[in-house]
């Protein structure tokens, strides 16, 4: 699977480590990652894969709940859907 | 992939109500006639089951892997008229209870083809199968029902059109979310996703997977961004925008037809609004400068909005189909509902705006004193403007409370005002029946 990992939030210290770690935890692989500002907001994109297909449902909630702790809002989903959206 | 662009598609699912509307499995009946009508029941039931049991595990596990939500599931089945058609039976109540089980015991919002086709006239089934719809969708919750009374190629079945007025008064005499699921066309199509009036065209394989998409929102707020600019500059904005959004239909009637095992048909490029803020196509049009619906202006608004959405649609999608256009139903669109509040928008606006639109007169409370007659000539009326100009137009109509009055539906079907109806008599001219002939254009052969 691959998949897109979005952080949106107030920027503060270690946003980058604790999302880097939790999703080492949960077996992906980060493929790519940048991070900018985006209307005063603190913005970060992971592209992340796995050879073993995943549960979305499942990595939703623990990137929601991990989330929570670090005061951001975390998404994941199948890079298809930007693929679908924005590459011809 | 550019950060920017996925913020952008994110942005338009949690803060523009973009989602897909609908996935609607077609599914074929011919193999379920029978001469018995508990037989044919209970071969409907047992196909509809088999088929779709996935349908609905199958959507949402799609939803939370893009991220994005399907809002219904749905199951289109052949029209029932020509189902029941062997049978001796003087009813198909028993076929529409089979439906409303199945579509349960699978878990689907809606199952549409309680449906017969008779542009031209009545053939056995088709004829009970009109007289059992009030009943049917009294004791159904998830039964959807479509006539197609009137054709380019066929002209209108003004008989049809004359009976189709009597059951539309006795359906809500009957139920009160009845006519809400009812629906009556000219230029009907075999392929559309969209409730209530979706079946499954004799023409299509046996069981086929069609997706419908949302994102009013995401159009408003493209808009947002070129006040002022030209309508060129507008035109092309429309386009683009709608090229993204059903791109993503495309991209989950592929992944549902992969899953499911099932042949994709078709993408429907509907805009079709919800009752939520933000999700209205009524807004859309007065962001383009007019300040409420239904004012000089709205007609050209909406053709520009219908045929550049098509312009952008086609281009991402294999196979387009169903209605594919701007949907404008009033009670499921917050800017129709206020612009019916405030007086600009009336009947009469509503059925110019059909003229150039995808639909019809579409979730649109009258009063319920409206002569049956009065109704007929109003769906008259809508068939004239599809048959002539050659596209679909449909009539779904709430007969319920007096002027002025809040029709509740709850969910996706929204609020109701009740809307004012020229009080001048048509009986006479429904008293007629027969068939007004297919026009001179329609002869291409």
């Amino acid at each position: 699977m691959k998949a897109i990992i979005t952080v949106v939030g107030k920027d503060r210290t270690g946003i980058v480590a604790g999302v880097s770690a939790k999703i080492a935890e949960l077996g992906l692989n980060i493929d790519d990652i940048s991070q900018t500002v985006l209307d005063e907001f603190f913005t970060m994109m992971a592209v992340v894969s796995s050879d073993e297909k995943k549960d979305f449902t499942k990595l939703r909630s623990e990137f929601e709940a991990y989330g929570e702790t670090l005061n951001v809002k975390i998404n994941i989903q199948s890079s298809a859907i930007f693929d679908a959206m924005h590459n011809l | 992939m550019d950060i920017r662009q996925v913020t952008e598609t994110i942005a338009m699912i949690e803060e523009q109500n973009f989602d897909v509307r609908t996935i609607t499995m077609g599914i074929s009946l011919l193999d379920c006639i029978d001469t018995d009508i508990d037989r044919v029941a209970e071969k409907v039931y047992n196909k509809v089951v088999s088929k779709a049991s996935n349908l609905v595990k199958v959507g949402d596990e799609i939803a939370a892997e893009l991220g994005i939500p399907i809002v219904n599931k749905r199951v289109s089945v052949t029209p029932i008229s020509l189902i029941g058609a062997a049978t001796d039976a003087t009813d198909y109540v028993p076929i529409a209870k089979a439906l409303d089980k199945a579509a349960h015991e699978i878990g689907v919002d809606f199952i549409g083809g309680f449906s017969a086709l008779v542009q031209k006239g009545y053939q056995k089934g088709d004829e009970i199968l009109i007289n059992s719809i009030p009943k049917a969708l009294a004791v159904t919750d998830k039964v959807c029902s479509s006539v197609n009374i009137g054709s380019t190629k066929s002209g209108i079945n003004m008989t049809a059109v004359r009976d189709m007025g009597r059951v539309i008064k006795e359906t809500a005499e009957l139920s009160e979310m009845g006519p809400a699921k009812l629906v009556v066309f000219a230029n009907a199509v075999e392929d559309n996703p969209f409730m209530a009036g979706a079946f499954h065209g004799v023409g299509e394989a046996d069981v086929v997977i069609n997706v419908g998409v949302s994102g009013p929102g995401v159009v408003k707020r493209a808009l947002e961004k070129v006040r002022g600019e030209s309508f060129d500059v507008v035109a092309e904005t429309v386009k683009k925008t709608a090229f993204k959004i059903t791109r993503i239909g495309q991209l989950v009637g592929q992944m549902a037809s992969e899953r499911l095992g099932v042949k994709f048909g078709i993408v429907d490029l509907s805009l079709a609004p919800t009752p939520a803020v933000g999700d209205s196509v009524a807004r859309v049009l007065e962001e383009m400068g007019l300040e409420t619906v239904g004012t000089h202006g709205t007609t050209a608004a909406l053709a520009l909005l219908n045929d550049q959405v098509k312009k952008g649609g086609v281009m991402a999608c294999n196979q387009v189909g169903g209605l594919s256009g701007a949907f404008i139903p009033v009670s499921e669109d917050e800017g129709m509902i206020a612009a019916v509040q405030n007086g600009s928008l009336n009947l009469e606006k509503l059925e110019a705006m059909t003229a150039i639109c995808s639909v019809g007169l579409d979730m649109i409370a009258i009063p319920e004193d409206t002569p049956y007659e009065t109704i007929a000539a109003m769906i008259a009326d809508e068939a004239a403007i599809g048959v002539i100009n050659q596209k679909t137009t449909a009539v779904r109509i709430i007969p319920k409370g007096k002027e002025g009055d809040m029709i509740e539906f709850g969910g996706l079907l929204g609020t109701a005002p009740v809307m004012k109806v020229n009080k001048n008599s048509s009986a006479d001219f429904i008293a007629r029946g027969g068939q007004i002939p297919a026009p001179i254009h329609s002869f291409k052969n």
